[in-house]
């Protein structure tokens, strides 16, 4: 059996969760076994009906009376006694902030190894796991083995398709209940509070602007803000500009910031460090504009200019603003 | 309160990455090496919250002997004490390294400090396994709160908050825990040039490491640098000139004007 963590929103799954499925179909193929998920809250129920396309036989829906909410040591706690129940060999999910959470944890309890953010997995004669995972972002590959009565796989963002079963099945719901104790149920999302909504976030914009050291100061981010406004974009920035203190955090694209997946991206005055290419390898296209034509972004770039972001810039902005 | 911020050494990447002829590591012949950056960040933590309240900020690594370059690193943002669990250079996977982890949290208790709060990286920023502070945690029976961008303690209470699509959650957990960080979270301060000199002079302790994977097998077996696509971009022209060329990419190519 392969056992697959499902995230969902209102009894609709995730994509980073319908991705995950696909390599756990994948792999419950190689092995001649069965696809299960487990889910949790109210709406859990409800997925089963979309779960079904994808290949899912069993749809474990996990249900305590003190699990209100997400609480990671208790879901992580939860999917290793399913697993064990079931005799799982594998558990997939998704490489989310939770899915990671959630196998840590439940790897902690089973004893078991985990591979995070797999970008393929084979298995082999002897059963075992042979693996390729991102390192250092995505900008280097680790082949790995992973093998185990039990073991944890994450399947990384957006490297697997969403693809229906060729046999869509008719999952049976089969509620779970979990022996949990107060210490699992210690750590929980006590409020959720939101953010100020300004803007377009990052992750989901079709524009970025992103400008790095080149740019020279906080006050001509400016004129990247305005191409952003006329683009329908938003602006990013590189690490060393956010450390120059010119950005906010937030603003940053690259391994320990936003990983962004725009239609373009205009890299200003960015020189394309590896660290900074893996946040915005997604997206489709990518324009630099710098003024070192050796710069490793102009090698990543679909069109490039050889030019000073303050000169090229501002003069765009006027040529978008004459042509509406 | 004594916190405990761990740390890992790695390679100072650049442009490109260069693996040794065994595809075994990055060949480091010619970089620098530094921290991962969420870990800059569990340093600069530990020392605030313990400016805040008192007690005293701890780092620890786990790796070869050279790995005292990032402890130095942490005395010179005033960290107090540093403690490396000295490798023979080759790589720990991450059940081995948490379960050193834990273990040496365990010897420096018996030895009279004991850690309110250990601080990680989310992920290390070389292997990125996703899973030492959070099996720490489970080996010393604490809680643990993982991806933390805000941390405020109140009472023997952590208040941890994490960023999630349209806001934060807000995580209330008693101490002591275990809070994995990321970049973000604070601005690691510039050590100045004295403080780097002492921190050189300063003694570091030097434990052991004692560590078992446990059940089953994660190994690396080797790495691959992938193939990207290098071909150079189209020059669509120098500076200015090439304004009317790139209102004809967004406008007919991207399609976003």
């Amino acid at each position: 059996m392969i056992l697959a963590f499902v995230e969902h929103e209102s009894g609709l799954p995730d994509e980073v969760s319908l991705e995950a499925l696909s390599l756990a179909r994948s792999l419950a193929t190689a092995e001649g076994t069965e696809l299960a998920a487990a889910v949790f809250g109210d709406e859990g129920a409800a997925l089963a009906d979309e779960l079904g396309a994808y290949g899912v036989e069993e749809v474990h829906h996990v249900t305590h009376d003190d699990l209100e909410g997400y609480a990671p040591e208790a879901w992580g706690e939860s999917v290793a006694q399913l697993a064990d129940d079931l005799e799982a060999g594998t558990v997939v999910v998704p490489g989310t902030d939770r899915g990671h959470e959630v196998a840590a944890h439940a790897g902690a309890t089973l004893d078991a190894p985990m591979a995070a953010n797999c970008v393929a997995v084979d298995v082999g004669d002897d059963g075992a796991y042979e693996l390729e995972r991102h390192r250092w972002g995505g900008s280097l590959l680790e082949h790995a083995r992973l093998e185990g009565e039990r073991k944890l796989v994450s399947a990384a963002k957006h490297e697997f398709p969403v693809e229906a079963a060729d046999e869509e099945t008719d999952p049976t719901v089969v509620t779970f209940s979990p022996s949990l104790e107060a210490e699992h149920l210690r750590v929980r999302v006590d409020r959720v509070e939101s953010g100020d909504e300004e803007g377009i976030p990052l992750g989901e914009a079709r524009v970025v602007v992103g400008g790095g050291r080149g740019v020279g100061g906080p006050d001509d981010y400016d004129q990247l803000e305005e191409l952003a406004d006329l683009l329908g974009g938003t602006v990013g920035a590189s690490r060393a500009a956010i450390n120059e203190g010119w950005r906010p955090h937030d603003d940053q694209v690259g391994q320990t910031g936003a990983k962004i997946s725009p239609d373009i991206y205009i890299a200003c005055g960015i020189s394309g460090a590896v660290q900074h290419m893996v946040g915005c390898k997604g997206s489709e296209t990518i324009l630099a504009i710098n003024t070192d034509p050796e710069a490793a972004i102009i090698q990543k770039a679909d069109w490039a200019v050889v030019g000073d972001l303050h000169e090229v810039v501002p003069e765009l902005n006027d040529a978008i603003r004459e042509r509406t | 309160m004594n916190v405990l911020a761990c740390v890992k050494r790695v390679p100072n990447t650049g442009a490109k990455i260069v693996l040794t002829d065994d595809n075994q590591r990055i060949d480091a012949s010619n970089l620098g090496f530094t921290m991962s950056p969420h870990e800059e960040c569990a340093i600069e933590e530990a020392i605030q919250q313990v400016e805040a309240h008192g007690g005293s900020a701890h780092v620890l690594t786990l790796g070869p002997e050279d790995a005292t370059e990032q402890l130095r690193t942490g005395l010179a943002m005033q960290a107090d004490e540093a403690t490396l669990l000295e490798t023979d250079g080759a790589e720990w996977g991450p059940r081995a390294t948490a379960d050193a982890i834990a273990n040496a949290v365990r010897d420096l208790a018996d030895d009279g400090t004991e850690f309110d709060l250990l601080l990680f990286g989310t992920e290390s920023a070389d292997a990125a396994n996703y899973q030492v502070g959070v099996r720490v945690a489970r080996k010393l029976g604490r809680p643990c709160v993982t991806g933390i961008k805000s941390l405020d303690v109140e009472d023997g209470t952590a208040i941890a908050g994490r960023e999630v699509s349209g806001g934060e959650e807000i995580y209330e957990v008693d101490l002591p825990a275990v809070v994995t960080v990321k970049e973000g979270i604070n601005e690691p301060r510039y050590a100045s040039m004295r403080a780097k000199m002492q921190a050189r002079k300063q003694e570091l302790d030097h434990l052991e490491p004692a560590g078992a994977a446990g059940g089953g097998t994660f190994e690396k077996v080797r790495l691959e640098a992938p193939e990207t696509d290098d071909s150079a971009a189209e020059v669509l022209g120098d500076g200015p000139d090439a304004v009317p060329e790139i209102v004809e990419v967004l406008e007919s190519e991207v399609e976003v004007l």
